[in-house]
């Protein structure tokens, strides 16, 4: 089938799904935006998530059909249109808070709609908002070091 | 040749100025907060098809016959490949013995064995052609115990009986006798390094008849060497470069697609993309083996240790993968990080039915520490003594001697990181009544009512390098160029970025040794000489070692440019893109000096070489090249009517000879400290019967953010005089000594035994 959705901001046409094709098959395999990672499609990772009419959800549990009509905005998204890193991204980086990285993507958009929602979060709000992301990394330590540095810095 | 996919490895050109010392960000950093980082799983070429693999589901069984036609017959399917396709000469891989074979031949001996491989246009398409193909089974009873598989009528899982190795230390006393004595039986379940990546790559048919693979994995040269003669090609023409890898700790270091992709690539002429499903990863991949343990401590009364007997069954399951070199690790560190003037120890690895194990951070001592620490608690409640005035008593320091005789070389600084984690501060004993706060978690289970706080301490120590006479080595080619007028050095290695942040310590090696700010780390491929695995702690050590070492040829050639050039003979260096002089003036650019032409040098990097144990009593003066050693305390609380546990905090101590990147190494011991926790508290993978009960992260549990507690690191710099930079490596100890420590914490708490890890809540409740 076709779908239509409008990803980072462009309305992308995609040819040729099927039916049972999740959200996040048709943004790595056909509109070429590997950033959401595929690490369980099981909803119990978080390394797939995206945000779907501004709200985090994981793209492996959502069909692309479902998404049809919708905005959808990836990690790839979140940088400004002449490239410069979002504060969330620019805290992860500078925190050290990247190892393998494969869970990155999906924790700097769960850590970008945390701190949409709360500005200034404490110790307890960041790990409640980001325990549906698994790292195996780095024992989260420099994740959470990351969140409170984006947080105080300017959006 | 082929053309290169669309999507591949980039070269990493970023970097922030830094040597050794220093905590810059990755070179790969930007690529991947942006989502643009390559891993394996992204590859991706123009007609590419995807491959599937059909997985036995029975864990012992004789195969009848294997009927593809109707898997054939679907449409967008292009090939079908059982065993009778591999062109040979060999039929089967394996780290250290070729035993296992690329597609079944006549038997499985494990749930999840491959049986036949599917190249089709779509994912879905694939799934569906394996599900066509039907096997004959005729299923057999599975070997599923280790220490039974020993017997000499157990039923053999290989022609040639079911012990892989057995290692064994005699030293001093064969009948020691001792004031106090403390015996102990241990087991440990099978835990998997559960990486989030998950296994894939692209392989890519090459004009020339050869192909061309991308791949995550640990070791390039040595997927190389085994997939080569399964494809009847010669190595050269099997060429590897490294894609993006998604974490490894250890799982890697064995095949999983690599020969499969290459296989249906050569037969259809066209790019084949493998990625493994969690649940197949699962499969897909050799787990820590699973171990029983029985220990016998012996102690004078005021507290010195007289004798250790180990006696350790390691289940290796179907294949030995990298079994003898956990068999030798157990067997040489299993003693502990003690002075142990009498030591008996035997270790078996075994073959059975059950999964096969191999390869995971710290292996073989994370299973002797969980025994060895446990005596030491128990001998410490014995003798009325504190666990950590016991384990001061006993330290290893340098110039002590190991049960194989061999005498430690460089600093062994036992006591100082267990003094450095006692003495840290402790966490407010009050966990206060938040839920979130307590065992149970958002599980809302209690407000404080039966909850109990204990601390528990733990060492653990590790070989770092390839130990027991193998040929360790690693290779680099460093080019110094001019580009826009400015200095930059290319450092070319097969050395594999797994996640632990390699290619930062390799451009801040020769931003040191050179004086320059720009580092390109192009992928690393098999066009380059042998690094060695990213495993055992030591590529920092190795590749570290080569890329210093040619980084340092090439500045002898620059300097001696520079004085046939300048005539300055004496205190030449190099800084800020510069040749200075003794007193830091600038004498001339290097860009001015490398308009004469770049430099370009190879070295090879070889440490001393270790030697094999003596079989019947273990003795070798230097079976490993060099120990590193981690310290753990471990706070928790426990709800002692539920069973719950809430790890509180996890401090860490460990000498790390020379702190190359700071930042990137509190981010192992973090890594590592929460992968010991997650083995003490949930980690495991259910085995019944040779079934697996369990393979997906909804079943099979790593520690979360909220599972996770503050970790305080204290890092020494000990110097290893034998080392680059007196550096050690750094990956392993922690997760070592994580999970002893925890478990400590817990029976301090509780008073409960606890001799088995992961620790279930019917172990806490009784
Ligand atoms: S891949 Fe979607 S939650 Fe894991
Ligand atoms: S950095 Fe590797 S999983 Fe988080």
């Amino acid at each position: 089938m076709r779908v239509t959705i409008e990803i980072n901001g462009t309305e992308r046409v995609l040819d040729d799904v099927w039916e049972g094709e999740s959200l996040l098959y048709a943004l790595r395999e056909r509109a070429g935006l590997p950033g959401a990672k595929n690490a369980c499609e099981q909803g119990e990772c978080g390394s797939c998530t995206v945000y779907l009419d501004g709200r985090p959800v994981c793209a492996c549990l959502v069909a692309a059909g479902q998404a049809a009509g919708h905005a959808v905005r990836t990690v790839e998204g979140l940088s400004t249109v002449d490239g410069e890193l979002d504060r969330v991204q620019r805290a992860f980086l500078a925190a050290g808070a990247v190892q393998c990285g494969f869970c990155t993507p999906g924790l700097i958009v769960a850590t970008h709609d945390l701190l949409a929602r709360v500005p200034s979060p404490d110790d307890a709000q960041i790990r409640e908002a980001l325990s549906g992301n698994l790292c195996r990394c780095t024992g989260y330590e420099k994740i959470l070091d990351a969140v409170r540095l984006a947080a105080g810095s300017p959006a | 040749m082929s053309t290169v996919p669309a999507r591949t490895a980039q070269d990493l050109t970023a970097d922030v100025a830094g040597g050794i010392g220093h905590s810059p960000q990755r070179p790969d950093g930007v690529l991947k907060v942006r989502g643009e980082f390559a891993y394996s799983s992204d590859l991706w070429a123009d007609d590419m098809l995807w491959g599937a693999t059909l997985r036995s589901p029975h864990p012992s069984a004789r195969i009848r016959g294997v009927d593809t036609s109707a898997a054939l017959a679907l449409p967008g399917v292009y090939a079908v490949l059982t065993h009778a396709d591999i062109p040979g000469p060999s039929k089967h891989f394996g780290l250290v013995v070729s035993d296992q074979p690329v597609l079944a031949i006549d038997e499985v001996r494990y749930q999840g064995e491959a049986v036949a491989v599917v190249a089709a246009d779509h994912p879905e398409t694939a799934r569906r052609a394996v599900a066509a193909i039907r096997v004959d089974y005729a299923v057999r009873e599975p070997v599923t115990d280790a220490a039974a598989a020993r017997a000499d009528d157990a039923p053999r899982v290989h022609p040639d009986g079911n012990i892989v190795r057995y290692a064994r230390i005699r030293r001093g006393d064969p009948a020691p006798t001792a004031d106090v004595v403390v015996r102990g039986e241990y087991a440990i379940g099978m835990q998997d390094q559960a990486f989030l990546g998950p296994e894939s790559g692209l392989a890519v048919p090459a004009a020339d008849g050869g192909v061309d693979l991308y791949v995550a994995t640990q070791w390039l040269h040595a997927d190389q060497r085994q997939i080569a003669p399964c494809l009847g090609l010669p190595q050269d023409k099997v060429r590897l470069t490294l894609a993006g890898v998604g974490g490894a700790f250890g799982a890697r270091e064995d095949l999983s697609m690599q020969i499969h992709a290459c296989l249906l690539a050569l037969r259809t002429g066209r790019p084949v993309k493998f990625v493994y499903s969690r649940e197949e990863s699962f499969f897909g991949h050799v787990h820590r083996h699973p171990a029983t343990l029985s220990y016998e401590t012996g102690a004078t009364r005021d507290g010195k240790l007289v004798y250790v007997k180990g006696s350790v069954v390691l289940d290796g399951g179907a294949y030995a993968s990298s079994t003898p070199a956990v068999v030798g690790n157990a067997t040489s560190l299993g003693a502990g990080p003690y002075e142990v003037p009498n030591v008996h120890m035997d270790v078996w690895g075994m073959y059975t039915n059950n999964p096969p194990c191999g390869a995971m951070r710290g292996f073989g001592s994370v299973q002797a520490a969980f025994g060895y620490e446990s005596q030491l608690d128990r001998l410490a409640a014995a003798l009325g003594l504190d666990p950590v005035e016991l384990r001061l008593r006993n330290a290893l320091h340098q110039g002590s001697t190991m049960p194989t005789g061999q005498v430690v070389d460089s600093a062994a600084a036992v006591r100082e990181i267990l003094t450095a984690v006692r003495d840290m501060p402790v966490p407010p004993t009050d966990p206060g009544t938040d839920p979130l706060g307590l065992p149970g978690g958002a599980g809302n289970t209690t407000h404080g009512e039966g909850v109990r706080r204990g601390i528990g301490y733990a060492v653990g120590f590790k070989n770092v390098g390839f130990s027991e006479g193998f040929d360790d080595h690693s290779t680099a080619r460093v080019r110094l160029g001019v580009v826009g007028g400015e200095p930059v050095a290319v450092v070319r290695t097969a050395a594999v970025e797994v996640g632990q942040g390699h290619v930062t310590v390799q451009q801040q090696i020769a931003r040191t040794e050179l004086g320059v700010d720009r580092v390109v780390i192009p992928p690393a491929d098999t066009s380059m000489g042998n690094a060695g695995s990213s495993s055992a702690s030591r590529q920092t050590y190795l590749t570290g070692g080569a890329v210093r070492a040619a980084c340092r040829a090439v500045r002898d050639r620059v300097l001696d440019r520079a004085r046939a050039r300048t005539g300055v003979r004496d205190g030449l260096d190099l800084a800020g893109g510069n040749v200075v002089d003794a007193g830091g003036a600038v004498l001339v650019p290097l860009a001015e000096l490398l308009a004469d032409g770049e430099i370009d040098e190879t070295a090879v990097y070889r440490p001393r070489r270790t030697a094999p144990m003596d079989p019947d009593t273990g003795r070798q003066d230097f079976a490993h090249l060099q120990f590193a050693f981690c310290a753990h305390r471990a706070v928790v609380d426990v709800d002692t009517e539920l069973g719950l546990v809430r790890v509180v905090e996890l401090a860490a101590a460990q000498d790390v000879g020379k702190a190359v990147n700071p930042g990137a190494l509190v981010g192992q011991i973090h890594g590592g400290s929460v992968q010991g926790m997650g083995l003490a508290l949930m980690e495991e993978i259910q085995v019944e019967g040779g079934i697996v009960r369990n393979p997906s992260f909804t079943d099979y549990l790593i520690p979360t953010i909220l599972d996770t507690p503050p970790m305080p690191v204290e890092v020494l710099e000990l110097a290893d005089p034998h080392a680059p930079y007196g550096l050690r490596g750094v990956a392993e100890p922690p997760t070592i000594s994580a999970a002893p420590a925890v478990v400590a914490a817990i029976r301090a708490a509780t008073g409960r035994p606890l001799t088995r890890i992961p620790v279930r809540p019917q172990d806490i409740t009784g």
